[in-house]
C-alpha cells in the first residue's frame, strides 16, 4: 500500500535526498531514505498522476575494466581539501559500485506518454549544494518549471556555469557560504551541464523533464521510476561517460516490471 | 492589426535576406554559412568564432542567460571585440548593412523568435563619485579579493590565478582570464562603466560569471561593486601608443642591471604589440604574449635593455601542462596531428642587424635568412640568468657568438617576466656581434615564446622593426661654457661690488 501512496513527486525528493546525503565517498549516493509516510508527500503534480500506476525498476550494471577514478588535487582550496580527513575524493564521473554496477545513470520515460499529458511542476525545489569543492547530487532530475536551489557551503567562491542548448544557459557567483541561488529551466533537456571554473574538477548534469517519470541511479546500482499510466515505454538510461541505452516496457496497471540496463567500459 | 503584423514580417523578411547577403560576404568565413562558428578560419582561432545558433552573446546589457538587445548585438558588430579576431565593422559597413546584419544573426536561433526570451536590459545606474581616489580603489581592491576574481585573473590582476590552467568555454576549448593590466584588449571596452556592466552581465559561454546575485542578496552594495570596476579600471593604462623609436638616454656610472633596479622608474618605456608567427611553417594563430614593454639605457661603454611582458604561468609549469595540449588539439596545425606538449620554457629573443644600416634596409624581419643574417639575444627560464647572443640566418639556423655577448638577469613575478640584458657598445669580435653607436636609427624586433602554451620554435609571437636610437654623448663644452660664463659673472659682479664699496667708503 504504502507503495501505491508513493507518488512520484516523493520520487523526485526522494532522489535529490538520496544525492546530498553528506556523501564524502567518491560522489556515490546514499542508499535511499525510506518513502515519506502519506500525508507528507505534497499533492502538486497530482492532476495527472494522482494515485497508483506503474512501476519500473531496474539497475544498472556495468561490465567490463573499471576506470580508475583518479583522486581530485584540491591542494589550490585548502578550505576544501580539509574536510576530506580520510584522503582526496576520488571524481565523480565514472562511480561503479559492487559488483558491476554503476551510479549517477539518468533513468528517464523518453516516450510513451499520453500526448498532451501535462504535469505540474513540484513546488519543493532540488537543491543542488555546493560541499567542500563537489556538487551534491552530481547527477540529478528536475522538472521543467520546478525550482533548483543552488547553495553554497564552502567558504570560498563558486561559480555556478550552466551549459545548455534548449534553455538558457546562466553563469553566476556565489563568493560565500551560506548563499542560495533559485533557478528554473523552461525547457525539457537531457541533459544540463553544471560546472564550476574556479574548480575545474566539479560538475554536475540536470536532466530537464516534461514529466516526473526519472530517476537517478544510486551506489547500488538500482533505480526506480513510480506512478506510471499503463502504457508502452521506451526508457533511456544516461552516462556522462558510457552515452545512453534503452528500453521498452509495457505497463498494463499498478504492477512493478523490472528493467535492467549495461554499459561496457570503453 | 493582422496587417500590421504581416508588414512587420515582411519588413523583417526582407532584411533578413539583405542581411544574410552581407553575412555570406564577410561572416560566413569565420562564423559559418549556417551560423554555428564553423567557417573555414575558425579552426585556427582561439576563442572561436560565435557560433549563433545558440544565441549565447559575451557582451550584453541583459542579466546572465538572457538574449542580447539588437543594441548589443550592433555594438559588437561596429566595435568588434578587442582582444580576439572580431573587428569592427563600423567603418566597413553602413548603418543598414549592419541593421540588416543583425535581423539576420537572430534568425540563427529560435530563441529570438520566442517571446518570452525577450531581452530585458539591466537598468546600470551610473558611476559613484570619488572612482579614482585612494579610498575607493581600497575598497575596490577587498571585494577584488572577496568576491573571488583573483582566483582568475590573479593577485595583479594578469590573468595568473590558480585556476587559470584550466579554464575552458562553453566547447570545452582553453580560454584566458583576461589580463586586467591590458585593458585595450577587453572584449567588452576598458572604461569603468564597461568593466561594471561585465560584473553585472557576466561573459555568456566563458567562467566568467555575473556579479548581480551578490546586490541581491546584499553581499556587497551596488557601490562596491563599481569600486571593483573603478579598482580593475585602474589595473591598466591607457591604450599605449606605439612609438616607432626607441629612445635610450644616456645615464652617468653603473646601469641598472637588476630588473626591479629603482632607475628603471626613470626611463621611458614603449610598448610593442607582439602577434602570431603566421607566415613560415609551422604556423601559430594563438600566441599568448601580446607586447613587451621595452626600455633602455646606456651609459657611453655599455646598454642595458629591459623588457618587460606579461605571462601568466613561470614556464615550465606542470600545471599548465594540460593546458597546452587543449590549445594544441583545439587549432588547425600545419603539423597535422597536435604534438603532445612538453614542458616547453618561456623565451624572448631581442633581434637587431648585424651591422647599423645606413639607408632603410633591414634584414627579413623573421630572423634573417641565409644570406642576410641577424644578431640576437636569445634568453630562456630554462637559464634565467643569461643571455646567449648569435647569429640567426632564419629560423632555423642560430649560431651562438664565440664570446663576449650579453648578460641577462630576470624577475618573475605574479604574472609578469621583467628581462634585463646588457652588453658593451663595442665587442672584440665585431664581425659576429653588432657594435652599437650613439646617434643611430638601430633596427630592433622582439619574439616571445610562451612554453605553457605550447610555444617552442616557430610557433611563437613576433613584432615587426622598430628602431632604438642611443642618446649621443654630450659633447663637453655644453658643460663648460655654462661654468664659464657663470664664473665670469661672479668675477664680474665681484670686482663691481668691490669697485662700489671702495667708492661708498671714499664718502665722507
Amino acid at each position: 500500500m504504502t507503495r501505491t501512496l508513493f507518488t512520484p513527486i516523493a520520487a523526485v525528493l526522494l532522489l535529490s535526498v538520496s544525492g546530498c546525503g553528506g556523501d564524502n565517498q567518491g560522489g556515490q549516493a546514499s542508499p535511499p531514505a525510506p518513502p515519506p509516510a502519506a500525508g507528507e508527500t505534497p499533492a502538486a503534480g497530482a492532476d495527472a498522476q494522482a494515485s497508483g500506476g506503474g512501476t519500473i525498476t531496474g539497475t544498472i550494471t556495468f561490465t567490463g575494466a573499471r576506470p580508475a577514478n583518479a583522486p581530485i588535487d584540491m591542494s589550490e582550496e585548502a578550505v576544501c581539501k580539509e574536510k576530506y580527513t580520510a584522503g582526496a575524493p576520488p571524481r565523480a564521473e565514472t562511480v561503479v559500485g559492487n559488483p558491476g554496477v554503476l551510479a549517477n545513470v539518468f533513468v528517464y520515460v523518453k516516450s510513451g506518454l499520453p500526448a498532451g499529458a501535462r504535469y505540474t511542476a513540484p513546488t519543493t525545489p532540488v537543491v543542488l549544494d555546493q560541499d567542500g569543492c563537489r556538487y551534491h547530487p552530481h547527477v540529478f532530475g528536475v522538472m521543467v518549471g520546478q525550482m533548483v536551489e543552488i547553495r553554497n557551503s564552502d567558504p570560498v567562491l563558486h561559480n555556478i556555469k550552466a551549459i545548455a542548448t534548449k534553455n538558457r544557459p546562466f553563469n553566476i557567483s556565489q563568493p560565500a557560504a551560506g548563499m542560495k541561488t533559485n533557478r528554473t529551466f523552461t525547457a525539457p533537456e537531457v541533459m544540463v551541464a553544471l560546472e564550476c571554473n574556479v574548480h575545474g574538477w566539479m560538475n554536475a548534469f540536470a536532466g530537464v523533464r516534461p514529466d516526473p517519470f526519472f530517476a537517478v541511479s544510486g551506489a547500488d546500482g538500482s533505480y526506480g521510476i513510480t506512478g506510471l499510466p499503463p502504457g508502452t515505454y521506451t526508457i533511456e538510461a544516461w552516462h556522462e561517460r558510457y552515452g545512453t541505452q534503452t528500453a521498452s516496457v509495457t505497463v498494463t496497471g499498478t504492477e512493478s516490471k523490472t528493467a535492467d540496463l549495461t554499459f561496457a567500459a570503453r | 492589426m493582422t496587417s500590421v503584423f504581416l508588414l512587420a514580417v515582411a519588413l523583417l523578411a526582407q532584411d533578413t535576406t539583405q542581411g544574410k547577403a552581407v553575412y555570406q560576404k564577410w561572416c560566413a568565413g569565420c562564423h559559418g554559412d549556417t551560423g554555428a562558428g564553423d567557417g573555414e578560419a575558425a579552426h585556427y582561432m582561439l576563442p572561436r568564432p560565435r557560433d549563433f545558433t545558440g544565441a549565447i552573446y559575451q557582451i550584453r546589457s541583459t542579466a546572465s542567460g538572457e538574449l542580447p538587445t539588437d543594441a548589443d548585438l550592433m555594438r559588437a558588430i561596429d566595435d568588434g571585440l578587442p582582444g580576439t579576431a572580431m573587428p569592427g565593422w563600423k567603418d566597413r559597413l553602413s548603418a543598414g548593412d549592419r541593421r540588416n546584419l543583425v535581423a539576420y544573426l537572430k534568425t540563427f536561433s529560435t530563441f529570438f523568435a520566442d517571446t518570452s526570451f525577450r531581452p530585458q536590459p539591466i537598468a546600470f545606474g551610473s558611476a559613484p563619485g570619488g572612482g579614482g581616489g585612494d579610498e575607493a580603489l581600497r575598497t575596490g581592491r577587498l571585494f577584488y579579493d572577496s568576491i573571488g576574481c583573483r582566483k582568475c585573473h590573479g593577485d595583479r590582476g594578469r590573468g595568473d590565478g590558480p585556476s587559470s590552467p584550466t579554464l575552458k568555454d562553453d566547447a570545452g576549448l582553453p580560454v584566458f582570464a583576461a589580463d586586467l593590466s591590458e585593458g585595450w584588449r577587453f572584449n567588452g571596452g576598458a572604461s569603468a562603466e564597461d568593466i561594471y556592466h561585465r560584473l553585472r552581465t557576466g561573459l555568456d559561454g566563458t567562467p566568467m560569471p555575473s556579479f548581480s546575485d551578490l546586490l541581491d542578496q546584499q553581499f556587497l552594495t551596488d557601490e562596491q561593486l563599481w569600486r571593483v570596476a573603478q579598482y580593475v579600471r585602474s589595473l591598466s593604462p591607457d591604450a599605449p601608443e606605439v612609438r616607432d623609436v626607441i629612445r635610450a638616454p644616456r645615464i652617468a656610472g653603473a646601469l641598472p642591471r637588476a630588473p626591479d633596479d629603482s632607475a628603471w622608474n626613470d626611463v621611458d618605456r614603449y610598448w610593442f604589440p607582439l602577434v602570431g608567427q603566421i607566415i613560415v611553417k609551422n604556423r601559430w594563430f594563438n600566441p599568448a604574449v601580446s607586447g613587451v614593454w621595452v626600455q633602455v639605457a646606456h651609459n657611453g661603454d655599455s646598454l642595458a635593455l629591459r623588457v618587460v611582458w606579461n605571462d601568466r604561468s613561470q614556464s615550465p609549469d606542470t600545471a599548465w601542462l594540460a593546458h597546452g595540449g587543449r590549445v594544441l588539439s583545439s587549432l588547425a596545425l600545419d603539423e597535422g596531428s597536435a604534438p603532445a606538449p612538453q614542458p616547453w620554457p618561456d623565451q624572448l629573443a631581442v633581434q637587431f642587424p648585424l651591422t647599423i644600416p645606413s639607408g632603410m634596409e633591414r634584414p627579413y624581419f623573421l630572423m634573417g635568412d641565409r644570406t642576410a643574417p641577424v644578431y640576437q639575444w636569445r634568453w630562456s627560464s630554462a637559464s634565467p640568468a643569461a643571455a646567449v647572443a648569435g647569429q640567426a640566418r632564419g629560423l632555423d639556423r642560430f649560431d651562438p657568438a664565440a664570446a663576449g655577448g650579453a648578460g641577462a638577469q630576470s624577475v618573475y613575478d605574479a604574472g609578469q617576466w621583467r628581462v634585463v640584458f646588457t652588453r658593451a657598445l663595442a665587442t672584440p669580435d665585431s664581425a659576429s656581434q653588432l657594435q652599437f653607436q650613439t646617434g643611430r636609427a638601430i633596427p630592433v624586433a622582439f619574439f616571445a615564446w610562451d612554453g605553457s602554451n605550447a610555444e617552442t620554435g616557430t610557433r611563437m609571437a613576433v613584432s615587426t622593426w622598430y628602431f632604438l636610437a642611443l642618446d649621443e654623448p654630450v659633447p663637453a663644452r655644453v658643460f663648460i661654457s655654462p661654468v664659464l660664463a657663470m664664473t665670469l659673472v661672479l668675477v664680474v659682479g665681484l670686482l663691481m661690488v668691490r669697485r662700489a664699496q671702495r667708492a661708498s667708503g671714499r664718502q665722507p
